[in-house]
């Protein structure tokens, strides 16, 4: 025994001990737990959101992303860095705003990336649409708008059929030949891949894609499995299986003002959660929370056994 | 100089064997909340151990495997009793304030264990590759982008999330629990709290 150990166990009896046994011991205690959880529960396995689905189940859904996309009206074309500079999108507390400062790292064009690159390759295979997609290219920007604007007014009175939406009868240009070329694209479960092409075989970041679907789409696949922000969905998981409970407090912070109505909630909920985490961290450096074992009195509980011998 | 020896005399009066590994006890480590630790640990061997084996068959595989699936609840489950085990180590050490006689960078070391265990789970959530996955990734990319981190670290980057979860993170856990050990064992087991250690009165 070193001579510092010597010095700190001076006036403490001794006992045999087998740590290695006790490693052991733990290793195949959770290890039969693990075996019998597993075999028991299984582990939960939600297939992921596909555009085909969305298209099959949520037609209005994928016809708004479109279009909102279209008219530079969607959330991520609103959402500011990293993916664009929309002014005054980013979060910020007083002037704090690592998001503002952090800048554009991940820049998406929405109405590209998600409409216009996809139906550009889809045009390859259909003349009409090749057609539409030049008509549109071609018109002013105020033209776009306006025909995007008068679709998404009447995307409330559209009907969908096997073939994806069919808007009421209006000034729409050559959206509603760009929305079914959509819509067969999305039907046929190429969207994704046209929406993520990056020139290459190998791909493995789907910033993209994800994006694609995130906000409608997602929200309404999300909230029958109780998985919404409001429902405690950051520490949830599909089917009442246990999720990531210990992220209680800081799922907790989000159901609560300031934070729940804050537009800056995602900053202020970090924020606290980083000073918590370097509280606790000092916790051995802070006078009065050191203390706090002492005042609890805990350690008597734990120490029973030791001081009855 | 040999560094070698310099070495190996500094850990033969520093951390001799019997520190490292004893085989002896002070007798007031009777508690089962001195369990919690060693419990932790053994969770974090079973979790590297069945992430192996996930990672060998690559990040597909349990959802077109019955064997891949039971690894992938093996994994998923152990990573409960894991945070559980954590979470009980580190109140009833807090509430032991074992920190006190030059253990605060034990605690220290312990404290940031949890805190990248948590972003070591959410990397696991999202190289699941299903519903549960892009959810997380989609709703989470929020706090990462306000925080003016998420251009790198970017949770709907696949490759990226899986890189941290089985290397990167699980790397920077197994040095830390190393380090978090061998300061331990350096220290030896607090004392009680109405039992301190006695004065050392330094002769001139």
């Amino acid at each position: 025994m070193s001579d510092r150990q010597r010095r700190y166990y001076r006036g403490v009896s001794m006992k045999p001990d087998d740590l290695l046994k006790e490693l052991a011991w733990a290793l195949a205690i959770v290890l039969a737990l693990g075996v019998v959880l597993a075999a028991a529960f299984s582990s939960p396995d939600e297939p992921s959101l596909t555009a085909q689905r969305v298209a099959k189940v949520e037609p209005a859904i994928l016809a708004g992303t479109a279009l909102r996309a279209l008219a530079g009206q969607s959330a991520i074309a609103q959402y500011g860095p990293p993916y664009n500079n929309q002014p005054g999108a980013s979060q910020s507390i007083g002037g704090f705003s690592p998001e503002a400062w952090a800048g554009v790292q991940i820049p998406i064009n929405a109405a590209k990336v998600f409409v216009l690159r996809p139906l550009q390759s889809a045009a390859a295979l259909s003349p009409n649409l090749k057609g539409a997609l030049t008509t549109y290219e071609a018109a002013p920007r105020s033209q776009q708008q306006a025909w995007t604007g008068a679709a998404l007014k009447a995307l409330g009175k559209a009907r969908y059929d096997a073939s994806g939406v069919v808007l009421p009868k209006g000034h729409y240009g050559p959206l509603p030949t760009m929305l079914d070329g959509y819509f067969r694209l999305a039907r046929s479960g190429l969207l994704e891949a046209a929406v993520g092409q990056n020139g290459s075989v190998y791909q493995t970041d789907l910033t993209s894609q994800m994006l694609l679907l995130q906000g409608q789409a997602m929200g309404a696949a999300a909230t029958p499995l109780h998985m919404l922000g409001a429902q405690w969905g950051m520490m949830r998981e599909p089917d009442n299986y246990p999720g990531a409970v210990w992220l209680w407090l800081y799922t907790a912070l989000y159901q609560i003002p300031p934070y729940s109505t804050s537009a800056s909630a995602d900053l202020l909920v970090g924020l606290t959660i980083g000073l918590l985490s370097l509280l606790l961290m000092l916790v051995p450096f802070i006078p009065g929370l050191r203390d706090i074992p002492r005042g609890v009195g805990l350690h008597r509980l734990i120490w029973r056994k030791a001081r009855r011998e | 100089m040999n560094w070698t020896k310099k070495v190996q005399q500094t850990l033969q009066r520093e951390l001799p064997y019997e520190d490292l590994l004893p085989s002896e006890l002070p007798r007031y480590v009777h508690s089962y909340v001195y369990y919690f630790g060693v419990a932790t640990l053994a969770s974090f061997v079973l979790l590297v151990v069945s992430g192996i084996i996930l990672a060998a068959f690559g990040p597909q595989w349990w959802h077109v495997s019955g064997v891949g699936h039971f690894f992938n609840s093996l994994h998923f489950w152990t990573v409960q009793m894991f945070f559980f085990a954590m979470v009980l180590h580190l109140w009833s050490q807090f509430f032991m304030a074992a920190w006190r006689d030059g253990r605060q960078w034990t605690w220290v070391v312990g404290v940031l264990l949890f805190l990248i265990s948590v972003p070591t789970a959410l990397t696991g959530f999202l190289s699941q590759q299903n519903f549960d996955s892009q959810w997380i990734a989609v709703q989470g990319k929020d706090a990462m982008n306000a925080l003016g981190v998420g251009g790198f670290f970017n949770l709907l980057n696949f490759g990226q999330m899986y890189g941290f979860h089985i290397v990167i993170l699980p790397l920077v856990l197994a040095i830390l629990i190393g380090l978090h050990i061998l300061l331990v064992r350096w220290h030896g087991v607090v004392r009680p709290i109405d039992d301190p250690p006695p004065k050392v009165v330094r002769r001139s």
